[in-house]
């Protein structure tokens, strides 16, 4: 007989309330009214990364929810000074999406060997059966970019690109676009990992 | 349950309580994204195959939430959002033990719900079914799991609510919930629903499940011997997460 496991509980979706249980301020309770959360404090360079989720008809997810986990600016996860993770409501206008976050460092793989430096999302939404994992990779380490095993794995070479945000001209800080196409010309890798 | 209780790996380098690898996520347990019955998933679902590879030290690691962030009673609905008295509804308590697939206890773990209120209306900015607000309920909870992997929160048990997918579908009552575990592979989103309402059956978004078994695996039981005598109903919902391989031989990264 073979030796048996507990199943793991099935996902549902998050919902449009998501944020009640998530952003209570943004759903609209009163309660942690000061909570910001999209703002992840820590030492290093400041950049901004923005972006919209996009449904398969070119729709804005405009009820979506995500959250980002990424190292901080030496490659490390849970440092004592950077919690490396946050979450982010997209508009309800604009399916706008917004961290305010440092430059991660560089991580190794399992083999030991460099990764480029990324940030790691999740996407919650109403008709969202399981969240959608994705990274976000930064742009202007082509050398790295092109050397990142997670990136090498995407075996149809013109999906990678999907992964890469754009560096937009203006702003404090430096800021980076990433659109996210659930479905359709151009879909977002997501992982299984 | 039956189940084997396996020993917790060794050679972790992220913290008390963890081991090796985060254990491939079994997708068969889940729904698939496309799942026309419940229509939104249909323009929100990807075409392309996940791409699917070993967790890296990212994906093995996960956020940590300490217990000082949370307020005495986030983890009391019926009084946590209280301004002239408790909520209005049907009290009950739901609890549980939150365990991985190796049947390991999930320790100190954030544990966050939401919910309706007894009239089965959201407190979001966004919901406009004509139930009335309660202005003494919120619908958010939060705590964290013992050192066993206990949690227990005391609500309102949410009303059903009607939402527009073949003309008015009708969703069983059901407690959002999310959880973190120690790795950012761990986390999981989904719902608990209440045995015996005649709801379950019928809900389009239970259905995307594969089977009738995985439905069941999210309906919280009648306990009556945890009920509290002329206080509350008790309902017990134990939650898995993924579990990690043990590290039976350390392959050594080269150079570094
Ligand atoms: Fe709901």
């Amino acid at each position: 007989m073979p030796i048996e496991y507990l199943k793991e509980t099935p996902s549902q979706t998050g919902g449009p309330y998501v944020h009640i249980g998530t952003m209570p301020a943004f759903a609209g309770l009163e309660i942690r009214q000061d909570e910001q959360q999209h703002v992840i404090p820590g030492p290093g360079e400041r950049v901004k990364l923005v972006g919209v989720v996009w449904d398969g008809s070119g729709h804005p997810v405009r009820d979506a929810m995500l959250e980002l986990w990424q190292a901080d600016s030496a490659g490390r996860h849970n440092a004592p000074d950077f919690s490396g993770w946050g979450r982010a409501a997209a508009s309800s206008e604009t399916g706008e999406w917004e961290f305010d976050t440092i430059r991660p460092g560089t991580v190794a793989w399992r083999d030991g060997k460099p990764q480029a430096p990324h940030v790691s999302l999740l996407i919650f939404a109403r008709g969202i059966n399981i969240h959608l994992h994705t990274r976000l990779y930064f742009p202007e380490d082509e050398a790295a970019l092109a050397a990142d095993p997670v990136l090498r794995a995407v075996e149809q070479t013109g999906r990678r690109a999907t992964l890469v945000a754009q560096r937009v001209e203006g702003g404090e800080v430096p800021t980076y676009r990433f659109d996210i196409r659930l479905q359709g010309e151009g879909e977002t890798v997501f992982f299984d990992m | 349950m039956s189940h084997t209780t396996l020993p917790a790996g060794g050679g972790s380098n992220f913290g008390p309580g963890s081991g090796g690898d985060v254990i491939k996520r079994d997708r068969s347990l889940h729904a698939p994204a496309f799942t026309p019955g419940y229509k939104t998933s249909v323009l929100r679902s990807p075409r392309f195959a996940l791409v699917s590879l070993e967790p890296g030290p990212g994906e093995n690691a996960g956020p940590k939430f300490d217990a000082k962030i949370l307020a005495p009673l986030e983890n009391d609905l019926i009084r946590n959002y209280a301004k002239s008295g408790e909520a209005v509804g049907e009290r009950i308590i739901v609890f549980g033990k939150v365990l991985d697939e190796t049947g390991r206890p999930v320790r100190n773990t954030l544990i966050e719900i939401w919910q309706a209120n007894a009239g089965g209306r959201y407190r979001h900015k966004n919901d406009a079914y004509l139930a009335a607000l309660d202005p003494n309920f919120g619908g958010a909870g939060r705590c964290m799991s013992d050192d066993d992997g206990n949690y227990f929160f005391r609500t309102i048990r949410p009303g059903p609510y009607p939402w527009r997918n073949h003309g008015s579908d009708w969703r069983p009552a059901h407690i959002h919930f999310s959880l973190f575990g120690d790795a950012f592979a761990q986390r999981l989103v989904s719902q608990l629903y209440f045995e015996g309402d005649p709801l379950v059956p019928l809900c389009p978004i239970l259905a995307t499940l594969p089977d009738k078994d995985a439905q069941d695996r999210l309906v919280a039981k009648l306990d009556m011997k945890m009920s509290v005598p002329f206080d509350s109903l008790a309902y017990r919902f134990d939650i898995v997460l993924r579990g990690r391989r043990q590290t039976f031989f350390e392959t050594k990264p080269e150079g570094h």
